[in-house]
């Protein structure tokens, strides 16, 4: 597939005369296959007319272009959002407008009350989030943007499930995740230790030196929260420590050991929620902090540290190799195969170090690479959700409600925000492909095929069951 | 990473039984009206690393209650919401109640300070060290039931020879050997929108001609499973002997299973999850976020096997999770990630009511790395009786590559 990279750089220079689409169509199948392909990885697919509007302007011109996506108007994006009002609000607002008369909603039917509409709005935040994620994928032009937060959420993945996680997702994408997408790693990793929503799902905000000043000590000599607190945190919890190394920086094989994780663990004491259930912010509480001397793979903190102690983790995390090479592997996981190539792993882990963990820098290494433009009839499935959102695509679909996509994607095992494990969902076809997913696919196909799914109209001239296949198809289910 | 790669299925299979009846149809004992005694195993994943020391209780260990001030379960009798007293020393979580009648009876054993070689306190390489039960191996391609699978071909294998009823086929069962997902029989047909008879059809030949073996491989299995399906008709199904499965993921399950086994669809081995063990902070004791899903995952096991049965003769149920928890209680009374963990054997042929395994004992000095329960029974010790004397597999080698599996570890699970 090689020749096809020169013939790229070939369009790429042809793009600035004009009628280039019939000087180029002899040779346009292969070209179309390797644009499909391109909006496949780097979007959620092509709609009827991309092909060719990327054709024209060149393949190698559009990744440019996506990894900018400042620059590119989206004026069509806001209207299909303006109906979803929690998409705005801070988790302090939302915990205040809807969690608490959701609860005051329940204590009164608990009491004999009949329900108020209030408390059918229960989860309402997280299925507009969904709906938003769903219609974002479908219409935005910065695809790759849409990609990349989708990639990263995951990769930092916090369950909705999991208590006041439910309210804290909606600021958490979009101020901990989508600005720091295509920035430096260092900000996006401080950005998330700091989010509410992190230090909840991975209980952080509880873990407290088991001698800080906060306790109290017993006539026994023991010690204990103040009897006013009974619920206090009392100790230290390495849950975040040790996935913070594990599956956000260094990777399983990284390097660190569970006295690491412990001491890790101890560099983050402090770093809570002012009062979580109110949705408030990330501060930093001295009486909670482990003053002592730590050694975090073989660097020194010394004692009498305060919150630069788990700044001083992140600088270290951040530039270990073990990172660049992790995040490496999973972006060409991601972008180009289940089975990394190893020497397109090692250029993007290179470009990684040598940038600072410039991601703009790291994604231009691999979108330009060989491996990634000559990729295709590779092995790379569509999840559920960009199976679901590349059919809308792929029908110009006019979405008026996304709700019923959102219990879709739940069906179809893939239910958005709702991921138990830190790891996140799985990005390789054998997470995917199984008997069950395929008919709920292709029944997926059907229903969309004959206008079966309510609040979606699609305008094609293609026959129903002509339709259907190609969607519920073999062929549909790669990326 | 090798590890991740989906096996090729046989696609020159797919290709043969294109367009035809599917031969198992003739072949099958559900289609003969005979009965098969096949052996079943149903494998059960508690996925999150539940705290053996709150499910099968050292209630006999003063050190217990030492690690634990504030989320241990109370010596049987000392209060009401006990443990469940076992054999004088360990006993059940009280919202193991359900299970207790199969103690009795001797249909349960337990393994205690069972678990993995390797140290890692990661849930998903040890996830996916149980699975491949190569411990401390990452590039194993396929899951050890898979190879069970392979190492006992049956020309008389029906689709649902393996089943997983869960959104996603685990490690455990991927592999060459055809094994299937299913999440909900009753919505398992191609019949959504404006689908017909000829629909699935054309549906079934753009599988069957795709050049991609694995979907290829699994498009021929689904439409095979489907038509068999159809022809058992579980939709009428009734659970028996007054079996009341919970209403949660996991229960209906476990019903989902019985259905199929009662179908008689050839089913040999079946698996299911349930997650939600990972309880880092206010895990609870008798009461609270743990009981709650132990409640869940012990009256949904009853009903199944109440459901099954004369038929538990010849099966096992089998429950896993990757590793236990810290001893001590962290901070906020829960507990982290830790070592050696309790296995579930129940069956008809399985010598019950004993915990088996050296117990090392809870003080610190017994302790792995100073803080968790130590393993002093490999699980491959525990699969491995299973696959040799419930399987009746001669030759356990292959499937249990790097390790030797030999009866002289082996607990004692069966006669």
């Amino acid at each position: 597939m090689k020749p096809f990279v020169a013939f790229a750089l070939t369009l790429f220079v042809a793009t600035n005369s004009a009628a280039v689409h019939s000087e180029v169509s002899d040779t346009s199948d292969t070209s179309d296959t390797s644009i499909t392909h391109a909006l496949n990885r780097i979007g959620f697919g092509a709609r009827p007319g991309d092909v060719e509007r990327v054709r024209s302007m060149g393949l190698e011109k559009y990744i440019e272009q996506q990894l900018h996506p400042e620059r590119i108007p989206d004026s069509a994006i806001a209207p299909r959002l303006a109906g979803l009002e929690t998409l705005r609000m801070s988790s302090r607002e939302i915990a205040e407008k809807i969690e608490q008369p959701q609860i005051e909603a329940r204590k009164a039917k608990r009491d004999g009350e009949p329900a108020t509409p209030q408390d059918m709005r229960a989860n309402a935040v997280v299925q507009e989030l969904g709906e938003q994620k769903i219609l974002r994928a479908v219409y935005s032009e910065r695809q790759l943007q849409e990609v990349l937060v989708d990639f990263w959420f995951n990769h930092f993945n916090v369950d909705a499930r999991k208590g006041p996680a439910r309210f804290m997702l909606t600021e958490y994408e979009r101020e901990t995740i989508r600005p720091h997408v295509l920035g430096k790693f260092r900000d996006l990793l401080e950005a998330d230790a700091k989010s509410p929503a992190m230090l909840f799902y991975l209980d952080n905000w509880m873990s407290a030196d088991p001698h800080g000043p906060h306790m109290m000590v017993t006539r026994r000599g023991i010690l204990r929260p103040p009897p006013q607190n009974k619920n206090a945190p009392k100790g230290l919890n390495e849950n975040y420590g040790r996935e913070l190394m594990e599956l956000h920086t260094l990777g399983v094989d990284g390097g660190y050991t569970q006295h690491d994780v412990t001491e890790v663990a101890r560099c983050f004491t402090g770093w809570t929620i002012d009062k979580p259930r109110a949705g408030g912010a990330f501060v930093f509480r001295p009486a909670l902090h482990d003053m002592g001397q730590k050694v975090v793979l073989g660097h020194v903190i010394r004692a009498g540290g305060d919150q630069s102690d788990g700044e001083r983790v992140l600088d270290i995390l951040a530039r270990h190799p073990s990172t660049a090479r992790f995040i490496a592997t999973k972006l060409v996981r991601r972008f180009v195969s289940d089975t990394p190539p190893p020497s397109l792993v090692e250029r993007a882990a290179k470009r990684f170090r040598d940038t600072d963990g410039d991601l703009r820098e790291v994604m231009r290494t691999i979108l330009l690479s060989p491996e990634f433009l000559s990729a295709g009839g590779d092995d790379k499935m569509k999840t559920p959700f960009e199976f679901v959102v590349s059919a809308l695509r792929a029908t110009n679909a006019d979405v008026h409600d996304a709700l019923p996509l959102v219990r879709t994607l739940q069906q179809l095992g893939m239910p958005l925000y709702q991921c138990q494990p830190p790891t996140g969902y799985k990005d390789t076809a054998d997470a995917w492909i199984n008997t069950g997913a395929l008919v709920d696919r292709m029944n997926f196909a059907l229903r969309l095929a004959s206008h079966k799914l309510p609040g979606i109209d699609v305008t094609t001239s293609e026959p129903v069951e002509d339709l259907a296949l190609r969607l519920g198809g073999p062929e549909f289910q790669r990326k | 990473m090798i590890s991740r790669r989906v096996f090729l299925k046989n696609g020159a299979f797919a290709m043969v039984s294109l367009g035809f009846a599917p031969s198992f149809l003739s072949r099958t004992a559900f289609a003969a009206g005979t009965t098969m005694r096949t052996k079943q195993l149903i494998a059960i994943f508690q996925r999150g690393a539940v705290d053996g020391l709150s499910v099968i209780v050292p209630h006999g260990e003063a050190e217990y209650y030492r690690a634990r001030p504030s989320i241990a379960i109370a010596r049987p009798g000392s209060v009401e919401d006990a443990a469940i007293d076992l054999d004088g020393f360990f006993g059940f979580n009280p919202r193991l109640k359900a299970l207790k009648p199969f103690w009795d009876a001797r249909e349960l054993a337990i393994v205690h300070a069972c678990g993995s070689p390797d140290s890692t306190r990661s849930h998903f390489d040890a996830q996916d060290y149980m699975e491949t039960a190569t411990p401390g191996v990452k590039s194993t391609g396929d899951g050890w039931l898979n190879r069970y699978l392979q190492a006992r071909r049956n020309d008389e294998a029906t689709p649902f020879r393996a089943v997983a009823v869960a959104s996603q086929l685990p490690r455990m069962l991927q592999g060459p050997a055809p094994s299937i997902a299913l999440h909900q029989l009753d919505q398992f047909d191609i019949r959504a929108g404006q689908a017909t008879d000829k629909t699935r059809s054309l549906f079934e030949r753009a599988y069957g001609i795709s050049p991609d073996s694995v979907l290829n491989g699994t498009g021929h299995e689904t439409f095979d499973a489907i038509r068999m399906l159809k022809a058992a008709d579980p939709a009428k199904y009734q659970p028996e002997n007054g079996a009341d499965y919970p209403r949660s993921p996991f229960g209906q399950a476990l019903k989902q299973i019985a259905q199929l086994t009662k179908a008689r669809v050839g089913l040999e081995v079946a698996y299911a999850d349930i997650g939600g063990w990972d309880t880092h902070v206010n895990q609870g004791s008798a009461q609270g976020q743990l009981a709650t899903r132990l409640e869940d995952f012990g009256a949904a096991i009853a009903a199944l096997v109440t459901d099954l049965g004369e038929r538990m003769a010849d099966t096992v149920v089998l429950t896993m999770s990757e590793f236990g928890r810290a001893v001590n209680e962290n901070g906020n009374r829960g507990t982290d990630h830790g070592h050696g963990n309790a296995m579930m054997i129940l069956g008809g042929g399985v010598r019950g009511g004993h915990v088996y395994g050296r117990w090392p004992g809870l003080s610190v000095d017994r302790r792995y790395d100073g803080r968790d329960l130590a393993v002093t029974t490999d699980f491959r010790d525990v699969f491995g009786e299973i696959v040799v004397r419930h399987l009746g597999v001669r030759d356990a080698a292959p499937i249990f590559p790097g390790y030797n599996v030999s009866p002289s570890r082996f607990p004692g699970l069966f006669t």
